[in-house]
């Protein structure tokens, strides 16, 4: 349907559009990224576009080692490029870096003539193609005229006044949204449409490209209506001289195939036909809702079948209502209660199994036929037990698995969806909950006679902690196979850390998807061998890989990187002053503030939905389970709010302080006037710089001690309380682990909430910087305000030990309940806690990898043996560790 | 005569015949036999790097030699020859310690030639010689990266190699060159900073040069070093609005005949080859004579395919004169008319109609 002289563009290159291709691009996994670029490719995108704007990022460092590295690929550099991003500079820095030509993603007459001509004659000079934005002084046009008049004399300006090749302009005329109910809008297709013809017919020689998906923007839930409406749209837009765009072609309907009065209705809003369009299509849409769930449950036919089939619908369909009456149905009809779970269930469950498998269902959907599960199994457990004497021996398990959150680390959400996961592919799950040491797993293992270990955290010192296991495990002859999983772990943290210390097989799982088959390999008589080699090999492979070195970026000396600090200009800067000094304190916070202020888009990764909220919703793919969970858990949230589940608490305070010593804050919290200041200690970055960037430490924002300036610096922690562990018990005990997960995702979600309100208060009320500040929740999350918040051990500030002294200065036991584990993770686990910076060139940053100079300096400053300085930065070395010893020894 | 008045005779010249380039500089230099002193000549006599191989510098140390190559090219029949500047960038001139010496080499380089074709015009009133202004790649790439281990890392960046070629076309340009010729292309983005550096330089001194642009293939894969086809490669240098484009080294004519072809049916401007005297033997010598490399240009020339032909390495004065004898009475290529359209290219060509 799509002419085949339109172009296809790649889009899954950008971090603005890809919720995981900018989670690889931030933690600088270029070889995963690398991929995305390739299946775009081999895919059949034309051109790539890559953009890489997003704050947290140095886009332009981004931009240019991107680029390099698709240089090396010639499966990917095959396509030209399409350089995309706001920001000149990245441009600028993109153009330099292919040899190609390219396309220019975009400029405008936004910001007047003298800056579009300035930047199109260098465009030109690096012999690229431009997109250019029907956008102009007085901003975006709307109208066919508009639209036409400015591309008209974007035109006459390239062409007359530096000569540029017309055929290499392409005109983007503003897709927007139609059918919202805002009558000036319903002319938005037509003015589109319109304009592209008038730009084909009168401006010889040019390209018209759009971004197609904003146009059926009002329908967002409605794949189906969605999909029509960018088909009619292509299908006219095309015939009137659309010849590219940025468009997912796997997505669109047949022109021809969509339901004639379907098609009449969009068409009848694409051309604003009638005053009732809007209103016509609207109700239409509803006769084709994508089919799901929501439906399946109220339509009860399903009901009609036999035992069998009933128990195989409500597995599949995660219906728990009947499950009790049918397993009972079933019972009945067979010899002993074993056979029902044998027989229906597990062929039940072997269906989930496959569709999980196929990608058909989602993480939600199965924890959620789990349910369904664990509910059958419970009905039958005392028929089973009583039985158990005439049947001595007899276990239905297919393999025990013992789990535990490793010693000092609390989260364990991502380990019980695993547990959940196994337990219903009918494996018996020994769950040893959060801060397990590893004495007691192994002796856990022996006692229960277990097939396999899985262990599983999420901050970065539990790291050390499952080396220390594995080697533990290896003392005392243990051989079972050992599972890795939790946000920090990685296949090449265990194949190079973790599974030397040990001699049986040990595996990165970090998926729940995943978790099954390998389990599965591990205790099949007749693939294990097979896999273990084949992992081990792998492993071995990786090793190898990393002993050299790999794609490292090249580091700088500390004092090369001190010298390129942030240039802060102090002279001319007077430090607001907080609203108060010292601590405040509020207990029992009001939970309703709280539910605004969420960021869903982590809540549905939790779930393993990739994709970015709320554009996650209408996904083909996933838009499905992603609604019906979001459905799920709004309803919970208004239940926790409603029965006032949670009383969250927070402390939070401000202090003078100054920097010293280039890295390293003094903060002046004193009680009593000869005691020494307490002193926070900083980490800088050390990557080289060829753009201009500095290499920041968190101590750069704040005013040096010899300025004479006073500055301040704040810290917080908040928590959602101890109560999560009683509501999500109560879950379990009732065979619910689906809203047992569920609720302690949303406690998580509700503390990074109260983070997000807490700092927002200390902006315009307590530290008062920026009282007028008025940004949506959007605005929020994208961090679009002055001053940062960041927390020790994540990448601005990766030592974990820092939060220590935060939590000395707060009190934060004694205040609000909130303690440290041995390895610092908060305890609660739905806690969150920071620093506050208010200088309006504070950044989030990444400190990245740092050099032995560092390490060095560090431990003398903080006064911690380097030993200990390696072991709680290890995933931040730029060097092996065990060089420094050596070396360290040598010397 | 003014560089303008020599540059439209060389625009009416090249829309009635075919021109010939010279041939190479380094096997004529060496048949020289020059010593350490003659590199070094009064200049250098103190330099502290040694100086023999540095054929560039023998504008300034040995300036009659060079004078006189370039006259036993223009006797053999050539139109247009290039200045002995390949290596005349600091990249290149460091590993001699004569960074410091690029402008000086380039200007004097350009002198010399002029001196050549102004002696040669002396004596023969019916003739038009011009000179074009030698670029050569330098070792260095923008597009590839010297370390296996980190495809990531660029030894040079673009910035960097575009104020070095800028530098050695300020020399060329004020020394009077009537062209430019950037040469042996084997990395495109290279040749991109080249040409953004020329635009700078044109705008800087408000006078502008007509540039001649040639790649080179490296192997029977019928690719640039960094990958790009033909076509591709093209695509990625016309913004330039180049004087002619075309293929030079790497491999003989024979081999080079399929991409020239490429080119000459995309290319809507000049077309220039100049091949090596064929494949290289096993001691790296090219021993094409110079009937068999005439042969094959005549061919090409008769299937249309150039506008301007010469020799690259291997090839001598006799090459050269063999050469025209045959191509000289031939009709040139037409320049085609291109359908307009968006020409963008990665390492493939990819056009998009209007």
């Amino acid at each position: 349907m799509i002419g085949s002289r339109f172009i296809n563009v790649g889009e899954r290159t950008n971090v603005t559009g890809s919720a995981r291709f900018r989670q690889l691009i931030a933690e600088e996994d270029y070889e995963a990224a690398l991929e995305v670029a390739r299946s775009q490719v081999e895919n059949g995108a034309q051109i790539i576009d890559i953009n890489m704007d997003e704050g947290m990022l140095d886009s332009e460092a981004a931009m240019t080692r991107f680029l390099n590295l698709i240089a090396a690929e010639p499966d990917i550099s095959r396509v030209p490029i399409m350089i995309d991003s706001s920001k000149w500079s990245v441009i600028e820095a993109g153009l330099k870096c292919v040899q190609g030509k390219s396309i220019v993603n975009s400029i405008s007459l936004k910001e007047g003539e003298a800056p579009f001509l300035e930047q199109a004659k260098l465009i030109k000079r690096y012999g690229a193609a431009v997109v250019v934005m029907a956008f102009d002084e007085e901003g975006q046009a709307d109208t066919a005229d508009r639209k036409f008049d400015i591309c008209a004399r974007s035109y006459r300006l390239l062409t007359e006044t530096i000569a540029f090749p017309p055929e290499d302009i392409i005109f983007d005329p503003n897709i927007f949204a139609v059918a919202t109910g805002i009558a000036e809008h319903n002319e938005y297709g037509i003015a589109f449409i319109e304009a592209t013809r008038r730009i084909k017919a009168e401006l010889p020689h040019v390209h018209v490209s759009g971004g197609v998906s904003n146009f059926s923007f009002s329908f967002r839930g409605n794949n189906m209506v969605r999909e029509a409406m960018h088909s009619v749209l292509l299908y006219h837009a095309i015939r009137a001289g659309m010849d590219m765009g940025i468009v997912n072609a796997g997505q669109l309907t047949v022109y021809e195939d969509i339901k004639p009065d379907l098609r009449d209705g969009i068409e009848d809003v694409l051309f604003n036909r009638n005053e009732s369009a809007t209103e016509c299509l609207l109700e239409l849409s509803e006769q084709f809702r994508d089919v799901g769930s929501v439906k399946a449950e109220r339509d009860l036919s399903w009901r009609e079948a036999d035992t069998a089939e009933r128990i195989k619908y409500a597995l599949v369909n995660g219906i728990a209502d009947f499950i009790v009456e049918d397993t009972e149905a079933a019972r009945l009809e067979v010899e002993r209660p074993l056979h029902v779970i044998e027989g229906p269930l597990m062929d039940g469950m072997n269906v989930v199994g496959d569709l999980f498998g196929a990608g058909k269902m989602f993480l939600p959907q199965v924890v959620k036929s789990a349910r369904v599960m664990k509910q059958a199994v419970a009905h039958l457990n005392p028929y089973m037990e009583a039985e158990k004497a005439n049947f001595p021996g007899e276990d239905s398990s297919v393999g025990k698995i013992l789990m535990a959150t490793v010693k000092g680390d609390v989260h364990d959400i991502g380990k019980n969806i695993v547990g959940v996961v196994l337990s219903c592919n009918n494996y018996d799950v020994i769950d040893l909950g959060v801060m397990v040491p590893a004495a007691k797993i192994m002796e856990t293992a022996r006692a229960e006679n277990v097939d396999i270990i899985g262990v599983s955290g999420l901050i970065t010192p539990s790291l050390d902690e499952m080396t220390n296991l594995a080697r533990e495990m290896e003392r005392e002859g243990f051989s079972l196979p050992l599972l890795i999983g939790g946000a920090t772990t990685s296949r090449l943290h265990t194949a190079v850390k973790i599974a030397p210390g040990y001699e049986g097989p040990t595996i990165h799982v970090n998926d729940a998807s995943k978790a099954v088959g390998v389990v599965g390999n591990l205790l099949s008589d007749t693939a294990r061998d097979d896999y273990v080699a084949e992992i081990s090999s792998e492993y071995e492979e990786a090793r190898a890989r990393h002993a050299q070195s790999g794609r490292r970026a090249k580091r700088q000396s500390l004092a090369g990187a001190r010298r390129n600090k942030a240039p802060i200009d102090w002279s001319n800067y007077t430090p607001p002053k907080p609203t108060f000094t010292g601590l405040r304190t509020f207990d029992d916070y009001d939970l309703s503030e709280l539910v605004a202020c969420i960021d869903w888009t982590p809540f549905f990764r939790t779930w393993e939905l990739a994709g970015n909220y709320p554009d996650l919703l209408d996904d083909p793919i996933i838009g499905e389970a992603a609604r019906n969970l979001f459905a799920d858990a709004k309803e919970m949230l208004a239940r926790i709010v409603a029965g006032k589940w949670f009383t969250p608490r927070a402390v939070v305070g401000f202090w003078p302080a100054n920097a010293v010593g280039d890295d390293d804050i003094e903060v002046y919290a004193q009680e009593d006037e000869g005691d020494l200041p307490t002193v926070i200690h900083t980490l800088r970055q050390q990557m080289q710089r060829t753009n201009g960037r500095p290499n920041f430490a968190l101590a750069d924002f704040i005013a040096p001690k010899e300025t004479g300036i006073t500055d301040y610096i704040g810290g917080f922690v908040v928590t959602t309380g101890w109560e999560i562990g009683a509501v999500s018990k109560r879950f379990e005990e009732a065979n619910d682990d689906y809203n047992a997960i569920l609720v302690k995702a949303l406690a998580d979600r509700l503390a990074e909430a109260f983070a997000e309100r807490m700092h927002q208060r200390v902006r315009t009320e307590f530290w008062a910087y920026a009282p007028d500040e008025a940004l949506s929740n959007e605005e929020l999350i994208s961090e679009a305000y002055r001053g940062i918040r960041p927390a020790p051990g994540y990448p601005a500030s990766p030592d974990h030990t820092e939060k220590d002294t935060l939590f000395e200065l707060l009190d934060a036991e004694a205040n609000i309940g909130v303690s440290l584990t041995e390895s610092f993770a908060m305890w609660p686990a739905s806690s969150v806690s920071g620093y506050y910076f208010s200088h309006p060139d504070s950044a989030y940053f990444g400190v990245g990898r740092i050099g032995r100079d560092q390490v060095t300096d560090y431990a003398n400053r903080k006064q911690m043996p380097i030993f200990e300085v390696l072991r709680w930065l290890s995933s931040n070395l730029d060097f092996d560790p065990k060089d420094f010893a050596e070396k360290d020894a040598a010397a | 005569m003014t560089r303008d008045e020599r540059l439209a005779a060389l625009h009416a010249e090249v829309a009635q015949r075919i021109l010939v380039l010279d041939g190479a500089m380094g096997t004529e230099v060496q048949a020289l036999n020059l010593s350490e002193a003659d590199y070094r000549g009064d200049r250098f006599a103190d330099h502290d790097h040694d100086l023999k191989g540095n054929h560039d510098i023998l504008n300034l140390t040995a300036p009659t030699f060079i004078q006189e190559i370039h006259e036993n090219y223009f006797n053999a029949g050539a139109n247009i020859i290039a200045t002995n500047t390949f290596n005349a960038s600091s990249i290149s001139q460091a590993d001699y310690g004569a960074e410091d010496c690029v402008y000086d080499i380039n200007h004097a380089g350009a002198r010399l030639a002029r001196a050549a074709a102004e002696t040669i015009m002396a004596g023969h009133a019916e003739r038009h010689c011009w000179v074009a202004g030698a670029v050569g790649p330098t070792n260095k790439t923008t597009s590839i990266s010297p370390d296996v281990n980190d495809p990531g890392y660029r030894a040079i960046t673009f910035d960097q190699i575009k104020e070095v070629y800028k530098e050695a076309v300020r020399g060329l340009v004020d020394g009077d060159v009537d062209l430019l010729l950037i040469e042996t292309i084997f990395d495109t983005l290279n040749a991109k900073a080249c040409l953004f550096g020329i635009e700078e330089l044109f705008e800087e001194i408000g006078i502008r040069v007509p540039v001649m642009i040639s790649g080179t293939i490296t192997d029977l894969s019928g690719r640039t070093l960094t990958g790009q086809t033909s076509e591709a490669f093209w695509y990625s240098v016309r913004h330039a609005n180049p004087f002619s484009v075309g293929l030079n080294c790497s491999m003989g004519a024979r081999e080079m005949r399929a991409y020239i072809a490429e080119i000459s049916q995309a290319a809507d401007t000049l077309v220039c080859a100049y091949p090596n005297a064929g494949l290289p033997n096993e001691f790296g010598q090219y021993d094409e004579g110079p009937d068999s490399t005439a042969d094959y240009l005549y061919e090409w020339a008769t299937s249309g395919l150039v506008n301007i032909v010469g020799g690259c390495c291997g090839t001598t004065p006799d090459h050269i004169r063999a050469i025209k004898a045959k191509v000289a009475d031939l009709p040139p290529r037409p320049v085609p008319t291109i359908d307009v359209a968006m020409r963008l290219s990665g390492l493939e060509a990819f056009s998009v109609s209007p």
